[in-house]
């Protein structure tokens, strides 16, 4: 009878050895570790065996038992293991093919850049104020130190609505600039406390107008975004310090400033921020027009006449102010020379953004 | 305004500083220069200088003076000549072709030698028979058989003006063998003039400035005279009508004046500054307008003198304004018809000028004239941009009379023209000078603080410091106590008094003292109240949303037509009468009118993308313009988006065509309003845009949020679409003040196990779907915590008029796990209302 079993034993291995796949391990199991498997037959002879012999076969019995199903076991990670690797070798997926596309939407680069710019003026304290596109000639002009005939209203060619005329010119207008949002700002804050109005940081976005024939370079609307500070002691050399620390987050912590004298009727001193050209590094590129140096914003400080206008005693309060193009930066940043692109909507250009 | 290097050097000492620092200074100094042109003095070495620069450098060894003794025939050519030429070294032979050497030809030794540019082998120019600027350098060549290796140049080859049509005749004082570059070398600078430096319309007042920012003395001109002859005083007299016109008049006379040629250097200057040389008398009215940047003018004093009514009477020069239809021939030949706002310079026999803009033909200079009578006034700017814009006439001189001229220049423009005009033409300036001065302007008087420094600037400038920095400019200046009183020169137009005066001073402070000199602080004012922008953040929300539903978000100009908007109704579809912004002066007839539908916006950008993508999803917010009784329009805010194409897009193994339709968009506007978390319902609508069985309106308390559905086919027709075109027009207006202000309420979510179930009932075809939704979520109250509606089905099997309605149903509790039975109970209910209530038939 243990001959047998080492007979048993032998054969089942032999047997298994051979087995490659799940299914025949499965048939291997039903036939050496079944309830009528030679080696349980075995067990179930038992009492046909000596007492003498018994026990030996019992013992030996269950050994070729633990054996076979510790062999099983094996087997099957072997097996379990050999057709993962085989799947693995032969599932390849060629993957440079390209995915399903996932719908995706966007904002218009304009929006974007809109934000990043009211984003970053807003962590300055900077709150925006919007007003309204279709202006009157007092708020756009008059009110802002340009009165009519002014050799300024030449540098602002405008879009006039048809409305009552005064002096021969139409008295509304698209606006040229953000700059009557100041007019109105101001006397809205001031309102609220004329005797002791509270200071001002706002931004102010929106789209602006110019009466231009569209080309590459001119557009007859563009957004501008100006920023406007009123306080009891705001200098000049604080707008110099806030515009560069903008600059410095708006184009990284290496951006060097310069500030040159300009003219702007509705501030006094006036100045150009220039930036150094990131695309050059100042040595002078066709981005910057061999300048090295890009226009990024005309600002100043804010003209007596216009705070008085706004209901800000000159006398107490000075303040600067900021006008920047975004859409001008998106063209600088990548290199866009046809200003068209922006609200021509041509989706191969927006979905670039 | 053009800046000649050696112009300006005529008034301010530019040792030690290069063509670059100038143009640097002026350009921090609020004067860009916009570029600059090199025509002989040498090019910056470096590229980094911030500059655009063009031009040409003349070597200094192979371009020199030289002077012609002796201009010979060539053998074999009418048109050339062969020039003896001294190069201060050497002789030699040179060939050329210039016209206005032929007047010279065969006269055998010249009397006098004629000093020219001249240019030796290996010497870099200008093509002059090139079109444009092309540079070429001097090669030893034979021409009709005769060698030739050197040239003498026209003002286009030497780079100084694009005059090519003989060569240069350099005047008396160039000596052979001089580098050119030392003779007249030079560059001039573009610089862009601020409508608040009208004052630097000229050299002399850009020299102020470059002189005041370099710390240097600014050399005045000579404006006295010799004089010789008969006064003029009461000879001639002048009637001012309307001093705020024309707040001053002076004149002046020079006699015996010979009319030619002004000398070389001076038509050199005026082409360079983008003048023609014309004549000597002409030429020193131009030339002064430029150098100090008075406009002058000069009348023949003989056609003036012949027309008084006797010769003992005086010449009466008066200044009027125009009767309406009063005409002028003006020197450029013109006959102009004048209105009232006109202003003339009139004789007794009539009207001579347009005031401070054009002469008129009868009193202009001749060849013949030999007295001069020379007008320099002060006119009113706006009237002179006023009349120069009617008439179309921009000129150098209405340019600056334009922007204002400060009435104090006319005495020393006159002065100075008259000095030149007697040196360029022999001429003796008589004695006297006429000057009417009815209206000066007063000088601004404006006292400052050390205090209003530190206020303005932020930084310490002593007032003596101050003072000088002032100076420099020309204020006068007074230190009393601590106050520095400060009086405007009388150049300046600019300046005002009381706190504008203070800020236009700091200006000039600031300035002159560099504004890289100030240092970068940051504000110390407090934080003013943070607001917020409420409307704005909204609106960026509703950007921010329909972008995460995979939209595209445009922005179109504000600007339209009509009949573009029209296209949102269908063909042949009454008009109705629509009020529209008008703009008065449009680019273009498209371009007329600003948008009342931001729907139209969004539908002219479909139809230009249509062909480019196989779907589109794009949506634009913004403002529609509606005109009211007020003087400014409404600007309501609107919302439209629009999608089109196939609903999933192609990949490679999935090729699914199915397009967009009602349910789709309906999927945005829930997916939108869900997110903004409104309730809202939904209302078959009907607009003309849309198709009538495929049109919803949002509905709100009662209110209309917008409308949405499938474009109307006879308006699909007015657009070049590839698909059918499903689109929403929603109010902004009516949609964000509905938002909750603080935040939407929040369930809570169930920790006990949900029944799930189903439910399909029959009904009428009629029968709106959410009616039944209402119905089962009324019924199955708090319990039914979800409702969704699976499948709808018809067949003949349901019959005719009929369509069943599958719901998946989530019964959940939140005080304990649901039995079975719970659930059967309220399915029961349920069941029994929509049975009773919407004749509904439980499908099995
Ligand atoms: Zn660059």
């Amino acid at each position: 009878m243990l001959e047998k079993l080492n007979e048993i034993e032998q054969e089942a291995l032999a047997s298994l050895a051979v087995i490659e796949d799940e299914a025949a391990l499965e048939a291997w199991r039903v036939a050496n570790l079944g309830r009528s498997s030679p080696a349980m037959n075995v067990f179930s002879q038992m009492g046909t065996l000596s007492k003498e012999e018994r026990p030996l076969v019992g013992q030996r019995a269950n050994q070729v038992k633990v054996a076979l199903e510790k062999a099983f076991a094996e087997k099957l990670e072997a097996v379990k293991q050999a057709a993962l690797a085989k799947s693995l070798a032969t599932e390849q997926l060629d993957v440079t093919l390209p995915g399903r596309p996932a719908p995706r939407g966007r904002l218009h680069p304009a929006t974007q850049n809109l934000r990043r710019v009211l984003d970053i003026l807003a962590e300055m304290g900077f709150q925006v104020y919007t007003a309204r596109d279709v202006e009157s000639d007092e708020y756009n002009f008059q009110l802002l130190n340009i009165p009519p005939h002014h050799p300024a209203r030449e540098m602002q060619d405008t879009f006039y609505v048809e409305s009552a005329q005064k002096e021969g010119s139409y008295s509304v207008v698209m606006r040229t600039h953000t700059s009557p949002g100041q007019i109105r700002a101001m006397r809205e804050f001031s309102a609220t406390n004329p005797q002791n109005p509270p200071p001002i940081r706002i931004a102010l976005p929106g789209m602006c107008y110019r009466f231009e024939q569209i080309t590459a370079r001119s557009e007859v609307q563009f957004n501008q975004v100006e920023g406007l500070v009123v306080g009891e002691s705001i200098t000049f050399g604080d707008l110099k310090g806030t515009l560069s620390d903008f600059a410095r987050r708006m184009f990284g912590q290496h951006a060097r400033t310069r500030f040159r004298s300009d003219h702007f009727p509705f501030t006094e001193p006036s100045a150009e921020m220039d930036m150094e050209c990131f695309v050059c590094g100042g040595k002078g590129c066709p981005v910057c027009k061999k300048s090295g140096w890009l226009e990024i914003l005309g600002c100043g400080m804010v003209h007596p006449t216009v705070l008085q206008n706004g209901g800000y005693d000159p006398r107490r309060y000075s303040g600067f102010a900021f006008g920047m193009g975004p859409e001008r930066q998106i063209m600088l940043r990548h290199k866009i020379n046809d200003i068209r692109y922006f609200w021509g909507n041509d989706i191969r250009f927006l979905e670039q953004f | 305004m053009k800046l000649p290097i050696s112009w300006l050097k005529d008034f301010v000492d530019l040792k030690d500083l290069t063509v670059i620092d100038i143009a640097d200074k002026l350009t921090m100094g609020g004067m860009e220069v916009e570029d600059i042109r090199f025509a002989g003095l040498p090019l910056p070495e470096r590229d980094d200088h911030g500059f655009k620069v063009n031009g040409i450098a003349w070597d200094r060894d192979k371009i020199v003076v030289a002077e012609i003794t002796a201009v010979n025939p060539h053998p074999n050519a009418d048109r050339l000549t062969l020039c003896e030429l001294f190069d201060g070294q050497i002789h030699h032979t040179v060939l050329t072709g210039a016209p206005n050497l032929y007047p010279f030809k065969g006269l055998g030794q010249l009397e006098k030698p004629i000093k020219v540019a001249y240019a030796k082998e290996g010497a870099t120019l200008y093509d002059g028979h090139a079109e444009g600027l092309v540079l070429a350098t001097l090669k030893r060549t034979k021409i009709r058989g005769v060698e030739s290796y050197s040239m003498v140049c026209s003002e286009k080859e030497l780079g100084i003006s694009e005059e090519h049509e003989g060569v240069i005749f350099l005047d008396d004082d160039a000596v052979a063998g001089t580098p050119l570059v030392d003779y007249m070398g030079d560059a001039v600078l573009e610089v862009k003039i601020n409508p608040n430096m009208a004052r630097n319309t000229s050299i002399l007042g850009l020299a102020r400035e470059v002189a005041a920012l370099t710390g240097r003395a600014l050399k005045k001109p000579v404006y006295e005279n010799q004089v010789k002859g008969e006064s003029i005083e009461g000879r001639i007299k002048i009637e001012i009508g309307n001093p705020a016109l024309n707040p001053r008049f002076t004149i002046g006379l020079i006699r015996n004046v010979e009319i030619k040629p002004s000398p070389y250097w001076v038509q050199r200057r005026l082409r360079m500054i983008g003048m023609r040389a014309i004549s000597n008398i002409v030429d020193a009215t131009n030339y002064t307008m430029f150098e100090l940047g008075e406009p002058l003018h000069a009348f023949d004093y003989n056609v003036l003198a012949a027309r008084v009514a006797g010769p003992s009477a005086p010449v009466v020069i008066s200044t009027r304004t125009a009767q309406p239809g009063e005409k002028l021939t003006t020197l450029d030949g013109q006959e102009r018809t004048l209105s009232d706002s006109n202003v003339l310079v009139c004789d007794s026999a009539g009207a001579l000028s347009l005031a401070g803009i054009m002469g008129g033909a009868e009193s202009e200079v001749s060849p013949k004239t030999t007295d001069i009578l020379l007008e320099a006034a002060a006119w009113n700017f706006i009237n002179i941009r006023k009349t120069a814009n009617q008439h179309n006439l921009p000129s150098e001189a209405s340019y600056r009379f334009s922007r204002g001229v400060h009435p104090g220049l006319c005495l020393e423009g006159l002065k100075r023209c008259l000095y030149w005009m007697a040196q360029w033409s022999g001429g003796q300036v008589a004695p006297g000078i006429i000057d009417e001065y009815p209206l000066p302007p007063k000088q601004a008087v404006i006292e400052i603080r050390a205090s209003d420094i530190r206020r303005a600037l932020g930084i310490e400038i002593a007032l003596n410091e101050a003072k000088s920095l002032l100076e420099r400019l020309e204020f006068e200046c007074e230190l009393v106590n601590n106050e520095l009183r400060i009086i405007a020169p009388p150049i300046r137009m600019d300046i005002g008094e009381g706190v504008v005066g203070v800020a236009d001073i700091m200006e000039e402070i600031a300035r002159i003292y560099g504004y890289e000199r100030i240092p970068e602080t940051r504000m110390a004012d407090p934080l003013p109240p943070q607001r917020g922008n409420p409307a704005l953040e909204r609106e960026e929300r509703v950007r921010d949303i329909l972008a995460s539903l995979g939209m595209q978000e445009i922005i179109t100009h504000r600007f339209t037509s009509p009949e573009i908007e029209n296209r949102l109704l269908p063909k042949n579809a009454a008009v109705p009468p629509i009020d529209y912004v008008r703009l008065a002066n449009p680019i273009a007839p498209e371009k007329r009118v600003l948008r009342r539908s931001l729907l139209a916006s969004v539908l002219n950008v479909v139809e230009r993308n249509a062909r480019l993508s196989e779907s589109l999803s794009l949506f634009e917010l913004g403002s529609v313009f509606v005109p009211s009784d007020e003087l400014l329009p409404r600007e309501p805010r609107r919302l439209a988006f629009a999608i089109t194409g196939k609903r999933f897009e192609s990949a490679w193994d999935t090729r699914i065509g199915v397009k967009v339709d009602f349910y789709d968009l309906k999927g945005l506007v829930e997916g939108l309003l869900d997110a903004l978390h409104l309730e809202v319902s939904y209302a078959p609508a009907v607009h003309p845009s849309f198709h009538p069985g495929k049109c919803a309106a949002i509905i709100a308390n009662g209110a209309s949020l917008g409308v949405f559905g499938e474009l109307h086919p006879l308006v699909q027709e007015n657009y070049d679409f590839v698909s059918p075109v499903l689109a929403a027009d929603l109010d902004l207006e009516a949609i964000l003040p509905l938002l909750p202000a603080l935040g939407h309420p929040v369930r809570p979510v169930s920790e006990f196990p949900p029944v799930l179930e189903d439910i399909a009932v029959i009904v009428e075809e009629s029968l709106p779907a959410d009616r039944v939704e209402a119905l089962i979520r009324q019924t199955g109250g708090k319990t039914l915590a979800s409702v969704r509606l699976f499948d709808v089905f018809r067949s003949e099997q349901i019959g005719a008029g009929k369509k069943s309605l599958a719901y998946a149903l989530t019964y959940q509790s939140f005080d304990g796990t649901l039995t079975d039975k719970d659930a059967a109970g309220i399915r029961t209910r349920i069941i029994r209302r929509l049975e009773n209530e919407l004749d509904a038939k439980l499908r099995s």
